[in-house]
């Protein structure tokens, strides 16, 4: 594939290590963003880099410490977690982990109160414990999209912004180029990475990918005294301390929309903060007189099982379609190898990914929003 | 253990949120002259009517220059919120007119959020504010609400712009005027035009020893009227300058330095280049506005249910292109200021590092990063503000960019060589007041926002570790993570 040419549909996280990747393998990349790099949840999330779920889990365990020297700019990462329990149930829920991730080797360790203080000195003595996962972690996410297209640059791809795709061409049962607005970029092969908006471009391929899209919220607060550690989650909030020192969480209900082709009209946050400001407040009360200096909104989308789909196509055979269901920030080191290793070499080399093939829907009902209670509020 | 489907999603948003605490005909945020008579005027014609207003507000807001830019300037009377309020009223006889007239009052409360249905969001029970007071935060719906929240001050870096003294037009006016609380003795005032003229006039009223007035232009900006009221007072007025260097000590500011080399004695130094009708609800909600210069910048654009009065709906229309004369003042700065200028002073982003879109200084600087500036970032689209915040950190403090989101707008348009209206306004958010999460949070929240709450979307088939998938595991970790959840 060297020296071929492959377009990017979506300037996201996933996207853009799909063509860092690909780049690093001296394929001409060419990243198309309806706006600009990583505006939408790409820039607009937890941050966290621990997702043991996975197929992609050991690979993006992986490559996050070496993520900065790889990619030759900053991106804040930080190593370990902490699940801090605020409630007998939850206290129940996180040993019940814990006991998970020693079956499969995950290092983990159980903290007592005294010891949860230690390392998050802003939490209170009214917790029951928590797990300190000695893997994992978090970084900057609208650093890393920066860096992931910056490093792509470096390697010679080219970013396009403010470019919504507004089609392909097709023969010979491939994809031979990408349309905007402005422009027609040939290409011999195609990842279609534009998270809420894949439905609708895979439609034109005669592709039919199952996705609903949703808006979540996050807020965040001045700065805070650096903790030991600053990934902190637990009571059903997720988030961390910023290099900065600011505390960045979010968590709570979502609500689900219809997100257009040339997606969400806007991303409002709602009172939501109030919920969101009492839980940070519960979990960490010793940053309780902390002020909330933002608060702002991300859509995402899920497929129906809530796992990423990450899988190139039979028809057209060079398409490769990935969207990381509402989980693609942790991951996107090794999503975008995966995409890499799906565009080069049809396969992916380092993991089985079988569970996120599209046709894993074949056969799904057409009311599965409807049925799942997906639906945007009337 | 089968997933059931119920066409439920009991984690969806759907539901959950509470219903305001009271719902009014009309919410006038701001209780200044023309908050004021809206609110008296709704009242007579039998509306219900709540007047709020964010001041006094406490000393540490003051402190972080938070809403107007108080520079450090103001007495320790300031700091004693009930002789505050008490002035307030003093000072403002039309508030109790407006309680007589049955309008409902709540004074050191502010509007932090406007929140109603639209594009993105269709959850919310009816369109509502967020209010706090320095107790605790609510709700309220309202049918319309009218804007008062005034202007706020515009500030330009200067070497040393970043010690105490340095203030707004609108703080030194309303540490003046209102409350009588200005520490400062002799004031230099940057600006000529109105706002300039008549900052210098009230300060002199107030005996206060004006320095003299700093022009970047060659002739006088304001009023004619005004310009002889100054100089027959004797106040110099210094034309084509601006400010090359400052110095100061622990108490601020103790002399700056023009660039015709004139040495200045001042323990104050006054912007009073300009204001800025004070949008962020606005913005933050998502409603039109429209840039004018001659009327100071962003204004609302209007809506059916949504009206601003006063300075927030645009400073008086002289003829006067304000933006040209705030841009004239920062082609200046950015001749005279050295590259380690703050320019962001929460995140002490320097001028080099705003203009290099360097990151701040706790991050390793490799070379690939210090190869990048704003001129590569150009070569990928137009300037952004939001993106310039997120990269490098200008604008991203507790002021809530209050301080620097207008300088930086401006240096953008300035260094890409585009009119100012091409660049994007950078996004205001709720809180639009910095507000502690003890205030800020919901604490008697309904029982369905507990019961709807999540960590993240309640997929019990997301989170099943991959080589539990088919094994015992996985129903062990559904019944014990998602008890409840869609069976």
């Amino acid at each position: 594939m060297s020296g071929s040419e492959v377009v990017i549909v979506g300037g996201g996280v996933t996207g853009l290590s799909a063509g860092w990747w690909l780049a690093k393998s001296g394929v001409k990349v060419t990243v198309l963003d309806k706006f600009i790099v990583g505006w939408e949840a790409s820039g607009r999330n937890g941050g966290g880099a621990s997702h043991y779920s996975s197929p992609l889990f050991d690979e993006e365990q992986r490559l996050w410490p070496q993520m900065d020297a790889l990619l030759g700019y900053p991106t804040e990462h930080q190593k370990g977690r902490i699940l801090i329990a605020m409630t007998e149930r939850q206290w129940d829920q996180y040993r019940f982990i814990a006991e998970r991730h020693t079956r499969l080797n995950h290092p983990v360790e159980l903290l007592d109160v005294k010891q949860v203080q230690e390392a998050v000195p802003l939490a209170g003595d009214n917790c029951f414990g928590g797990v300190h996962y000695k893997f994992g972690g978090h970084a900057n996410p609208q650093r890393t999209v920066q860096a992931y297209a910056w490093a792509l640059q470096d390697l010679g791809g080219k970013i396009i912004q403010h470019s919504p795709v507004t089609g392909f061409e097709t023969a010979g049962g491939k994809v031979t180029a990408v349309k905007t607005g402005n422009a027609t970029y040939g290409c011999d092969a195609v990842v279609v990475a534009a998270g809420p908006q894949i439905p609708q471009l895979m439609a034109q391929l005669g592709v039919d990918v199952p996705l609903a899209a949703a808006r979540a919220e996050m807020i965040i607060t001045e700065p805070a005294p650096m903790m030991p550690l600053g990934g902190v989650d637990g009571h059903k909030i997720y988030g961390r301390q910023t290099l900065r020192g600011n505390l960045a969480y979010g968590g709570g209900p979502h609500e689900w929309l219809d997100v257009d082709a040339d997606g969400p009209a806007a991303r409002p946050s709602t009172p939501l903060a109030r919920n969101l400001a009492k839980r940070v407040a519960e979990l960490l009360p010793k940053a309780a007189h902390l002020n909330v200096i933002r608060s702002w909104a991300g859509v995402i989308e899920n497929s129906p099982d809530g796992r990423p789909i990450i899988d190139r196509l039979t028809s057209p055979d060079n398409v490769v379609v990935a969207s990381m269901s509402s989980v693609g920030f942790g991951l996107s080191p090794a999503s975008g190898h995966a995409i890499r290793d799906l565009v080069i070499d049809g396969a992916c080399s380092f993991t089985n990914i079988d569970l996120l093939k599209l046709s894993r829907f074949d056969g799904l009902e057409k009311d599965w929003r409807e049925k799942r209670g997906w639906m945007p509020i009337a | 253990m089968d997933l059931n489907f119920t066409g439920t999603d009991v984690c969806a948003v759907n539901g959950t949120q509470s219903a305001p605490e009271a719902t009014y005909d009309l919410v006038v945020i701001g209780a200044g002259p023309s908050g004021i008579t809206a609110a008296i005027e709704a009242a007579a014609s039998g509306a219900s009517v709540l007047l709020v207003d964010e001041n006094p507000v406490s000393g540490a807001l003051m402190g972080n220059d938070t809403p107007l830019y108080f520079g450090g300037r103001m007495t320790a009377a300031t700091q004693n919120t009930d002789r505050m309020l008490e002035v307030i009223f003093m000072s403002m006889p039309d508030l109790e007119k407006a309680m007589d007239a049955g309008v409902e009052l709540l004074l050191g409360t502010t509007a932090w959020g406007v929140y109603r249905n639209g594009p993105g969001v269709q959850s919310l029970p009816e369109q509502v504010v967020g209010l706090a007071d320095a107790e605790r935060s609510w709700l309220v719906g309202f049918d319309r609400i009218v804007l008062a929240t005034g202007a706020r001050d515009l500030a330009i870096a200067f070497p040393g712009w970043n010690q105490p003294g340095v203030m707004g037009a609108a703080a030194l006016q309303m540490l003046l005027s209102r409350y009588g609380a200005f520490s400062g003795r002799r004031i230099a005032i940057l600006g000529s035009h109105d706002l300039a003229l008549e900052t210098a006039i009230l300060a002199v009223a107030h005996g206060l020893d004006v320095a003299g007035l700093v022009e970047v232009r060659d002739a006088p900006q304001g009023d004619a009227a005004l310009i002889n009221k100054i100089t027959s007072a004797g106040i110099a007025i210094y034309y084509g300058q601006s400010i090359a260097a400052s110095k100061g000590g622990l108490d601020g500011i103790e002399s700056i330095t023009l660039t015709d080399g004139t040495n200045i004695a001042c323990d104050t130094v006054c912007v009073a280049i300009g204001l800025v009708p004070s949008i962020e609800l606005v913005d933050a909600m998502h409603g039109p506005r429209a840039l004018d210069p001659a009327r100071g910048g962003y204004i609302p654009a209007g809506e059916p249910n949504v009206t601003a009065v006063g300075l927030c709906a645009g400073l008086p229309d002289t003829g006067f292109d304000h933006v040209a004369y705030r841009m004239d003042w920062v082609r200046a700065a950015l001749r005279v200021n050295a590259p380690d200028t703050i320019i962001c002073q929460c995140e002490e982003v320097t001028l080099a590092d705003l203009i290099g879109i360097q990151p701040p200084n706790y991050l390793p600087r490799p070379a690939a990063i210090q190869a990048r500036s704003l001129d590569t970032l150009l070569n990928d689209g137009p300037a952004n503000p939001d993106q310039i915040k997120r990269l490098t950190r200008s604008g991203m403090g507790v002021c809530q960019g209050r301080r620097c989101r207008d300088q930086v707008a401006m240096m953008l348009a300035i260094e890409s060589d585009k009119p100012f209206g091409t660049i994007p306004l950078a996004s205001h958010r709720a809180p639009v007041r910095p507000l502690p999460l003890k205030i800020l949070a919901e604490w008697d929240e309904p029982a369905a926002m507990d019961a709807a709450w999540d960590v993240w979307f309640g997929i019990p088939t997301q989170w099943v570790p991959v080589e539990d998938i088919g094994t015992e595991y996985q129903d062990a970790h559904r019944e014990m993570l998602y008890t409840g959840m869609y069976t």
